[in-house]
């Protein structure tokens, strides 16, 4: 029978199905941070019960941690405990633990992907909803709840209703100055953020084949955000080379046994799907947010919709605007900006450094901007050290912090002060989302870096067009 | 975790008819740092909730004492965002049992039936009968009644049956939660397992 992409990993590892309700779906690798774990491990103790398989569980510090002297005592003392509190766990149950200094360390999804965590058709799980990142290697996976983290340290399942497919198709070639942020930015204006809920999302078409494996994260990662459960990208070429020889990948004879298996992940010729959705790459632009949602973005140079012209209620639109600061009707472009973060899993890979670099170099941040620069993992750091991008930065202005989550959730000290604007490369411009009253401004890591030299949204083409004219 | 059983919940309802309210705003990320579950319900929806000098924001609709009750009417699109389940703590600790709305995300959904929280999908249309119901006397009355899968204005009598798949109502009937379930099949997972690599 043809089978989507989805349904092979999916279908291949349900344990058990249960009449009138879900699945109970094995899960190949599991991850875990301080957050969203301590309840979980306080149910297993009250339990008295063991973590089934500790080898498939991998633990990191990130959400909390300071981006500033790692090398000193987290400060914090509520964050200070949740560390100690992951590393006891950790300890107690066998599970490996990257804590704050480690070379490992990083942000949970960007880490799985560089250790070789991360591969394709497996099911990957992590309690925090950008898990979804993981799905760019063709794997299933998605976020879940702490009850869930528990059920997967004690039984390595979890029990899902299958969600439905849905493919959406992106052919033509994209504009210069158009990330695969803007894509997924793009996609997300179109389906709103609920438009996806209930699907798992296969991204398939040029756009995504020419893409990078950072860029197919990048997007993967951002299928929660028009409520998806996950998003994934056939495995290819890329995917394998990408893969290959990182540590916690299979070697040797298992590698070969791996790969026979991967090469069969992709969607049967006659496949049906739920929902398919098409799109022209050539049409998107960069794009930019302009409200309290990651579904409020539009290409750079236009204008804030009418609350008339958009679906949903007004009063919720308005709302939105009102905390803004923003009206119907006026443009994005010019405006005045206070903040720039570039990070979060999202956009804190090396390639998103390499393009910041590319479009800061030569020139100077703005006065009137502060600007967190926040690498994803210290394998991201040494790089952009590796690679000399951050003498470019030095140069430009710019320092580089320490790898965290930083302001993508403001848990730690990275706060953007209420009122004021961030142009952020993270996922998420709710409310409050980077600190209490702070006001969001979703884009690319060229929109940002466009934007912490001219110190106002400044459409990345302009830029460019001044390099080579 | 355990959580009370859940039945028939016959109670006054509080009214919130904003669409895509996200996680984040159910409870702020700064409120996570807890390693026990206890105390969320006091930040649930601290920002929309509280100034930032902590004093209550008097047009907020938690503050307002015309509005009680074990239910919680949400617009479209409730829960989006984060998947973080002190949200759905932070619901239950406050003292709703029941969240209603035309549409919840995902994950949020999921997260409130495994803490005892019944979310409860209704159309669109009587997502607006229950809030003009409420506007019109906040002492208006829902029942919603699991065994039957019904939702029901007590005052105007307008009702409507809601799906909930047979495994998930069975738990939130007995108190049981997927642990339960999944340990006592340990023994096939651990087949499922030894043919898995890792
Ligand atoms: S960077 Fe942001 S979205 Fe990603 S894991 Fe950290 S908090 Fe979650």
């Amino acid at each position: 029978m043809s089978k989507t992409l989805f349904d092979k990993v999916w279908d291949s590892h349900v344990v058990r199905k249960i009449e009138n309700g879900p699945d109970v779906l094995f899960i190949d690798r599991h991850l875990v941070h301080e957050v969203t774990s301590p309840v979980a491990f306080l149910g297993l103790s009250n339990r008295n019960i063991p973590v089934l398989y500790p080898e498939r569980t991998f633990a990191t510090a990130d959400h909390n941690t300071p981006t500033r002297n790692q090398h000193l005592p987290v400060q914090d003392p509520l964050s200070a405990n949740q560390l100690r509190a992951l590393e006891k766990n950790a300890r107690d149950h066998g599970i490996p633990y990257w804590g704050l200094g480690h070379e490992k360390n990083g942000i949970v999804h960007v880490i799985g992907p560089e250790n070789g965590i991360t591969l394709p058709g497996a099911t990957i799980v992590c309690g925090d909803s950008h898990t979804s990142t993981h799905g760019a290697f063709g794997a299933i996976a998605f976020g879940i709840g702490t009850s869930e983290v528990e059920m997967v340290l004690a039984t390595q399942c979890i029990m899902q209703p299958k969600p439905k497919r849905m493919r959406i198709s992106i052919n033509g070639k994209l504009s210069p100055a158009v990330t695969p942020k803007d894509v997924a930015l793009f996609i997300i204006a179109k389906l709103t953020t609920s438009g996806a809920t209930g699907y798992f999302v296969e991204y398939s078409g040029e756009v995504f084949r020419d893409m990078s494996m950072e860029g197919r994260m990048t997007v993967c990662n951002l299928s929660i955000e028009m409520g998806a459960r996950g998003g994934m990208v056939a495995p290819d070429a890329k995917t394998f080379a990408y893969v290959k020889g990182r540590e916690f990948a299979p070697k040797g004879a298992a590698w070969d046994a791996a790969m026979a298996y991967w090469q069969t992940l992709h969607t049967d010729p006659d496949a049906v799907f739920d929902k398919e959705l098409r799109f022209d790459g050539s049409e998107i632009e960069p794009m930019i947010t302009y409200g309290t949602n990651p579904g409020m973005g539009m290409g750079i140079g236009q204008s804030i919709p009418l609350a008339e012209a958009v679906e949903g209620g007004v009063a919720t639109y308005r709302k939105s605007l009102d905390y803004m600061a923003f009206h119907e009707g006026e443009p994005m472009l010019g405006k005045k900006i206070d903040f720039v973060f570039l990070g979060s899993c999202t956009n804190g890979r090396i390639e998103d450094f390499r393009a910041f670099t590319q479009m800061v170099k030569g020139r100077k941040k703005a006065d009137n901007v502060t600007a967190w620069l926040v690498p994803g993992s210290h394998q991201v750091e040494a790089a952009i050290k590796e690679e000399g991008l951050l003498d470019i930065l030095h140069e430009a202005g710019f320092e580089l912090r320490e790898p965290g989550c930083s302001a993508c959730l403001a848990m730690n000290d990275d706060k953007i002060p209420a009122g004021k604007y961030a142009v952020s490369t993270s996922n998420r411009n709710f409310e409050g989302r980077q600190g209490p009253g702070a006001r969001t401004l979703l884009a690319s890591p060229l929109v940002a870096a466009a934007a912490a030299v001219t110190g106002k949204v400044t459409d990345p083409r302009e830029l460019l067009t001044l390099e080579t004219a | 975790m355990a959580y009370d059983k859940f039945k028939v919940l016959k109670s006054t309802a509080v009214p919130m008819p904003i669409e895509n309210v996200d996680t984040d705003q159910i409870i702020p990320a700064r409120f996570l740092k807890a390693t026990e579950r206890k105390g969320f319900g006091d930040n649930l929806f601290r920002d929309w909730r509280y100034n930032a000098d902590n004093t209550p924001k008097e047009q907020f609709v938690l503050n307002n004492p015309i509005y009680q009750g074990k239910i919680l009417v949400g617009g479209k699109n409730f829960g989006s965002g984060s998947s973080r389940e002190h949200a759905a703590w932070a619901v239950y600790d406050y003292g709703f049992r029941c969240v209603v709305s035309s549409f919840f995300a995902d994950i949020f959904r999921n997260n409130c039936l495994n803490v005892g929280v019944l979310p409860v999908q209704v159309s669109p249309a009587f997502l607006e009968q229950i809030f003009e119901a409420i506007e019109a006397d906040p002492k208006t009355e829902l029942v919603v009644d699991l065994p039957a899968q019904t939702i029901t204005v007590v005052a105007t009598g307008q009702k409507e049956a809601f799906d909930i798949n047979a495994y998930k109502k069975d738990n939130l009937l007995n108190g049981f939660d997927d642990i339960d379930y999944l340990l006592n099949i340990k023994s096939d997972i651990k087949i499922f397992a030894g043919n898995t690599p890792l």
